[in-house]
């Protein structure tokens, strides 16, 4: 994809990106289509030239062997003429089609490319379904827009013109009569094709809405029958999909009587031309056009009808487009909004580089991974050109951070905490205190307001964001697993980890056992986020990921929450392996699992009310007591 | 495009079958869909006829002409014979576009309101579908059957009625005219028809298999954007953009091959037509011309090359509109395949012939019951219960995930039906009542809780629709929702979004609570449904209806003992099996898995928060 100027009409934008993209694809069809829109011309041109000769040839004064030999020439040229067209017309459907699809897969890769490096920001403040929508249902727009439409309007164009300017050639007063009938056509085009459209658009609204409606009703079926509220349910169904009826009606009867009324100003078009013809010729009226010399109107009514058929055709079918245009032009701009977003930047020039100490205890790069001992930061300094090594410890420090997500509201005021090589920091608060928050500050999904937080003493904006993720791993609540084998969910934490590593990992986090009992072990195939798998399982699997990731810094938020007690039991055992020697942010709604973490830290709203050990905590008989014994609810 | 997998190819249904079940529910649209077709017939008709008469038209013009270029006179009815043709067309025009606006209207009505139906329909039997049915397909599969897969019946019904009889109409009108006008010109249309129609059966039947498989894999690769679009803090966080990036490139030119081979087929169709429709132009004005001017006697005119170029073009484009109602006809059987599912799926739960319409008391009693899913199921879910509670009584059942716990009280209100042994409640067999009166006296408050878009009142009377607004305060005060619903702005007035996303999670329970507690039931069960509740609140809310709700039998379903462990009798379930009974000191004592989770639950000094 191109850049191509913001301002601009999305619409413009797609057009003028394909063809900048597909410039050869582009100007070869074209090209073809000029070619093409020869058959086109010839057609009513050589008709015209036989019909003359053969009316000639009936005033009985010309011998007909020498009239047939006169238009067999013309027979040739349009036998010729033809060929040209259908060759042309056969190269330009071909290309169209494979740059058609080239650039769908182009949009589609570049869609998804930027979507990549969007901020975190932007999936959390965008609905999901309707991110899903660009793919499932936009980019569609834009392929009929480029595959169908552009090229049915450029031939009709062509064949519009073309066929326009051998009827100026051949009848001056008849071309204003067509003339007078475009100027009607693209009235009722205006008209009808207009009200189709917003119909359309509306229909679609109503469908969106209609959707939403099934899909609770769908999600909330069982709870339906328990209330025995079928009936209900029935009712306001009806209600809306009587209202989904009435607009449906409109949009489609609209685009229906379109093109009868098209095709029949066509038919009143043609009738014209026979009858101003039949009278022209009556009272031998004479015409201005060039080709007309013997002024004969017999001729010319037999070269204009099929030419009026062209012409006609082609508005049609140009009105045709209508719809898909409508709805491309919301498509383009939906795709365009998603592009338009600022991608994430990087500008972090510490990475984290493999390494080992040499024989003078000094840290020193190392290339490849068998000399490698320990990983370190490596930053090199501006100022002086020289480059230090840091060692990564784990350890995390937050100095005064406030936070905000939108200008207006702050989430957090003045944070301070650290976290030394492995040590377990607990974060204990109601929904919306700022306990996940301060985790997206961490890895940098948000950036910090006000404040400083440090990783191993350096500043976490210096860090390049790749390598500051890469030494966070990450548990979540929501496991999100990928669509393929076990054994590619696990890897998926480190690529090059070899079957060994995952399996050692797997054994870690307690999922191995529950593996080696699938039918296909390591290779069951997972598809939409593990449906096949217990919620346990799922979050047995996450473990393990992030345990062949092996960083130092682990977060955990909410990791056990969806999991029954006993199950529970298993996965923490899990946890607590991978804990082991590592510096843990744990995010947890059942106090049990993070009693024994070397520092608690309650919050509320956005700020620390109380922090300390659960004994220190206990103790004081603030709020973590109170939750403690039951007092307060979390949620 | 947009298709969900979900394949149950269990036996062959044929367009015969879907036809025959779609076709009932046209209903009052037989009318607009008749009315439809005849119009489309007569629009049709006028089509082709006005060539013809055109062609008479010239013809007479032409002889006309012939007779003042020989110096005769012409005839003296020249000018009320041309415009009488004239008026004629004009008529047949206005005709035409009267019968084409008709057929259109009527054509959108019969499709529209055929796919309103449709909808109903299936919601409707959805809507009389059990659990079993239910839980047979995935939630979002019955969206989309509703949604897109519709849409796709509509089209094919709108397309069915306006192309599917018009082309052949078309084609057949057409070559009579041509035939009868120049039978020695026409039969050029005798060569080219069945070439045409072998060349565009070729390219349906090599395209349609590669757009099939290309679907599936589009619905792949949709999923993988839906996953990272979910999964997009592991993906940043493991710093795996470039991985996803990769996958979705190998993805995306996986579908852009397939599509480009099937799209440059399916774009063959064009220049076949364009190839027919020109060799027969050029024919028919060659061999046109050679019989006027060579051969003598022959009964080709003038006029008759301009008629047979328009018929031409009309038999070969419907030959074309043909090939695309077989495309679009075959795309869309995934579509009606899946609705067709729906719409034969039989409810498995209905009522008996003389329903009992009261249940007498809260009596429960399980008679060596055993249940499975499904038929064909190897385990059973629920094997040899044998249990009996009075009226009144409070039961708690406790035991891990899959122990088969939700499955026992789902037969109480016959959600589903036992595979043995019999479920009796308030004294009679739950299969002897009227299912609407059981399930307003068993009262379920499901594990997962729903609330719907409306407000907080509206939600509340799905329990009880003609509750006053007193007793919806007071079982709010039962439910200890009343404390919190009082907090909010608009109070019961308060809107609840879809899904009831804005409030938390422990409100949501107690508002569902307070729904079932309105039913005034004779048996409630909570299907662990506290489980976000704090224990101080679980507590009251326990208290509250064992005093209100004293004659009511309350079932407790739980992962925390404190929410049971006052119950009259305890439950342990496990594997499908009832692993122990009675109350918490009994059971503290006999059963290991019961003193387990006491154990793990009150580990370090006692967890009483969940």
């Amino acid at each position: 994809m191109t850049e191509i100027k913001k301002k601009r009409h999305p619409l413009i934008r797609v057009i003028f990106d394909y063809i900048k993209m597909h410039k050869f694809a582009f100007i070869f069809s074209v090209v073809c289509i000029l070619f093409a829109a020869f058959g086109h011309i010839a057609a009513p041109l050589v008709l015209q030239r036989v019909t003359n000769a053969l009316i000639e040839a009936a005033s009985d004064n010309i011998v007909n062997s020498d009239v047939w030999k006169e238009i067999t020439p013309d027979l040739i040229t349009l036998g010729v003429a033809y060929i040209i067209s259908i060759i042309a017309e056969f190269s330009y459907s071909q290309i169209t089609a494979i740059a058609g699809q080239k650039y769908m897969d182009d949009l589609r890769k570049h869609l998804f490319n930027h979507m990549e490096g969007l901020p975190v920001k932007f999936f959390d403040t965008h609905d999901k379904g309707d991110i899903m929508s660009i793919y499932i249902n936009d980019v569609d727009t834009i392929r009929q827009l480029i595959i169908q439409s552009m090229s049915t309007i450029l031939i009709c164009f062509c064949t519009f013109l073309s066929v326009f300017v051998i009827m100026i050639l051949t009848s001056i007063y008849m071309t204003l009569v067509v003339i007078f009938a475009t100027c009607v056509m693209a009235l009722v085009i205006y008209k009808v094709g207009g009200h189709s459209s917003k119909n359309f658009i509306a229909q679609q609204k109503m469908v969106g809405r209609q959707e939403g409606f099934v899909e609770e009703m769908m999600v909330g079926l069982k709870v339906i029958k328990s209330f025995c509220h079928e009936e209900e349910s029935k009712h306001n169904f009806d209600d809306i999909n009587h209202q989904l009826q009435e607009v449906s009606y409109s949009a489609n009867s609209y685009a229906n009587i379109l093109m009868p009324i098209l095709g029949n100003i066509g038919n009143v078009l043609y009738v014209s031309i026979a009858i101003l013809g039949t009278v022209f010729f009556y009272n031998d009226i004479h015409d201005p056009a060039l080709l007309q010399a013997n002024n004969n109107w017999l001729a010319i009514i037999v070269s204009f009808l099929p030419m009026v058929k062209q012409f006609t055709n082609a508005t049609a079918e140009i009105a045709n487009q209508i719809n898909s245009i409508a709805l491309a032009i919301g498509g383009s701009s939906r795709v365009f909004a998603l592009l338009d977003e600022e991608k994430e930047v990087d500008d972090g020039y510490v990475t984290l580089v493999r390494a080992k100490y040499d024989e003078h205890g000094e840290i020193v790069e190392v290339e490849n991974e068998k000399d490698q001992t320990i990983w370190a930061w490596k930053h090199p300094h501006t100022a002086d050109h020289s480059i230090t090594y840091t060692l990564l410890r784990g350890d995390i420090r937050m100095f005064d951070v406030d936070f905000a997500y939108t200008p207006d509201k702050v989430v957090l005021h003045n944070i301070s905490l650290y976290a030394k090589p492995g040590q377990k920091v607990a974060f204990v608060g109601a929904t919306g205190a700022g306990k996940t928050t301060i985790t997206n500050l961490l890895n940098r999904f948000y950036d910090i307001a006000d404040g400083k937080i440090r990783y191993d003493g350096i500043n976490i904006n210096k860090i390049c964001k790749k390598d500051l993720r890469r030494s966070l791993g990450m548990v979540l609540q929501d496991t999100n697993l990928f669509t393929g084998t076990i054994m590619d969910n696990i890897r998926y934490g480190k690529l090059d980890a070899t079957d060994d590593e995952c399996i050692a990992a797997a054994k870690l986090a307690n999922a191995d056992s529950f593996i080696q009992r699938l039918p296909h072990g390591y290779n069951t195939m997972l598809t939409n986020d593990g449906a096949n798998l217990s919620q346990g399982q799922r979050q047995l699997l996450s473990i393990a990921r992030a345990a062949v990731n092996n960083a130092p810094v682990l977060i955990l938020d909410e990791a056990t929450s969806s999991i029954d007690t006993r199950t529970e039991a298993i996965v923490t055992k899990g946890m607590d392996n991978l804990m082991k020697g590592r510096t843990v942010f744990v995010i947890a709604h059942r106090l049990s699992t993070i009693q024994n973490s070397n520092v608690i830290i309650v919050l509320d709203h956005g700020r620390i009310i109380e922090r300390g050990d659960h004994d220190d905590l206990i103790k004081a008989k603030g709020t973590y007591y109170q939750l403690y014994t039951g007092a307060f609810e979390l949620e | 495009m947009i298709k969900t997998k979900s394949k149950t190819d269990t036996k062959k249904v044929g367009y015969i079958d879907f036809f025959k079940l779609f076709i009932k529910s046209v209903r009052e649209y037989k009318k607009p869909s008749i009315i439809a077709i005849i119009f489309i017939t007569l629009e049709t008709l006028f089509e082709c006829f006005i060539p013809y008469v055109m062609n008479l038209l010239l013809n007479f013009i032409s002889d006309q002409n012939k007779s003042i270029i020989g110096g005769e006179a012409i005839s003296e009815n020249f000018i009320p014979i041309t415009i009488g043709f004239g008026a004629g067309l004009l008529v047949m025009a206005f005709c035409s576009l009267f019968c084409g606006i008709t057929a259109g209207k009527f054509a959108a009505k019969a499709s529209v309101g055929f796919a309103t139906n449709i909808r109903q329909d299936l919601f409707y039997k959805i809507q009389s579908f059990s659990f079993n049915n239910i839980d047979k397909f995935s939630i979002s599969s019955l969206v989309t059957r509703q949604t897109t897969d519709i849409t796709y019946i509509q089209m094919c019904y709108q397309i069915m009625i306006r192309i599917a009889l018009r082309a052949p109409l078309m084609f057949i009108f057409s070559i009579i005219l041509a035939s009868v006008m120049a039978p020695s010109l026409a039969w050029v249309y005798a060569i080219l028809i069945p070439i045409l129609a072998i060349a565009l059966f070729l390219v349906v039947k090599f395209s349609l298999p590669i757009f099939n498989r290309v679907f599936d894999k589009y619905d792949a690769l949709n999923e993988s954007v839906e996953e990272n679009v979910h999964g997009i803090r592991v993906v940043k966080t493991y710093t795996r953009e470039d991985f996803e990036k990769q996958k979705f490139k190998k993805a995306s030119e996986n579908i852009r091959d397939d599509f480009v081979k099937a799209e440059r087929i399916l774009a063959l169709s064009n220049p076949i037509l364009t190839f027919a429709l020109y060799v027969s132009m050029l024919f028919i004005v060659t061999f046109g011309s050679y019989s006027i001017l060579m051969i003598t006697g022959s009964t080709v005119e003038i006029g008759h090359i301009s008629a047979l170029i328009t018929y031409g073009a009309q038999i070969l484009s419907s030959l074309m509109m043909l090939s695309m109602v077989l495309v679009m006809i075959s795309m869309s059987t995934a579509s009606m395949r899946r609705v067709y599912e729906v719409l034969v799926e039989v409810p498995t739960i209905k009522n008996c012939d003389n329903p009992i319409y009261e249940v007498a008391d809260g009596s429960i009693e399980y008679k060596n019951v055993s249940f499975k899913y499904r038929k064909d199921a190897e385990k059973y879910a629920l094997a040899d219960i044998n249990l009996k509670f009075y009226s009144g009584e409070t039961i708690g059942i406790i035991g891990g995930t899959g122990s088969s716990k939700s499955t026992l009280v789902n037969l109480l209100s016959l959600f589903y039906d036992t595979t043995e042994g019999e479920v009796i409640v308030g004294g009679h067999n739950v299969k002897d009542y009227d299912v609407k009166t059981l399930r307003e006296n068993v009262s379920m408050v499901l594990q997962k809780n729903i609330l719907f878009s409306g407000t907080i009142k509206e939600n509340l009377r799905w329990g009880n629709k003609n509750a006053t607004d007193e007793e919806i305060v007071e079982a709010c005060k039962i439910a200890q929702a009343d404390s919190f619903i009082e907090t909010f702005p608009k109070k019961y007035d308060t809107l609840i979004q879809q899904g009831g996303s804005n409030v938390s999670g422990g409100q949501k329970q107690r508002l569902c609570i307070a729904r079932a507690i309105l039913k005034k039931p004779k048996i409630l069960v909570m299907d662990d449904s506290t489980s976000a509740v704090d224990t101080k609140t679980d507590a009251l809310i326990r208290e509250g209806l064992s005093t209100t709700l004293n004659g009511t039998t309350k079932i407790i379903i739980a992962q925390r003992i404190s929410s049971v462990q006052d119950a009259d009798v305890i439950l342990v379930m496990d594997d499908g099996h009832i692993n122990g009974m009675g109350t918490h000191e009994e059971l503290l004592k006999t059963n290991a898995i019961y003193k387990e989770i006491y154990d793990l639950q009150n580990r370090a000094g006692g967890d009483s928060n969940d």
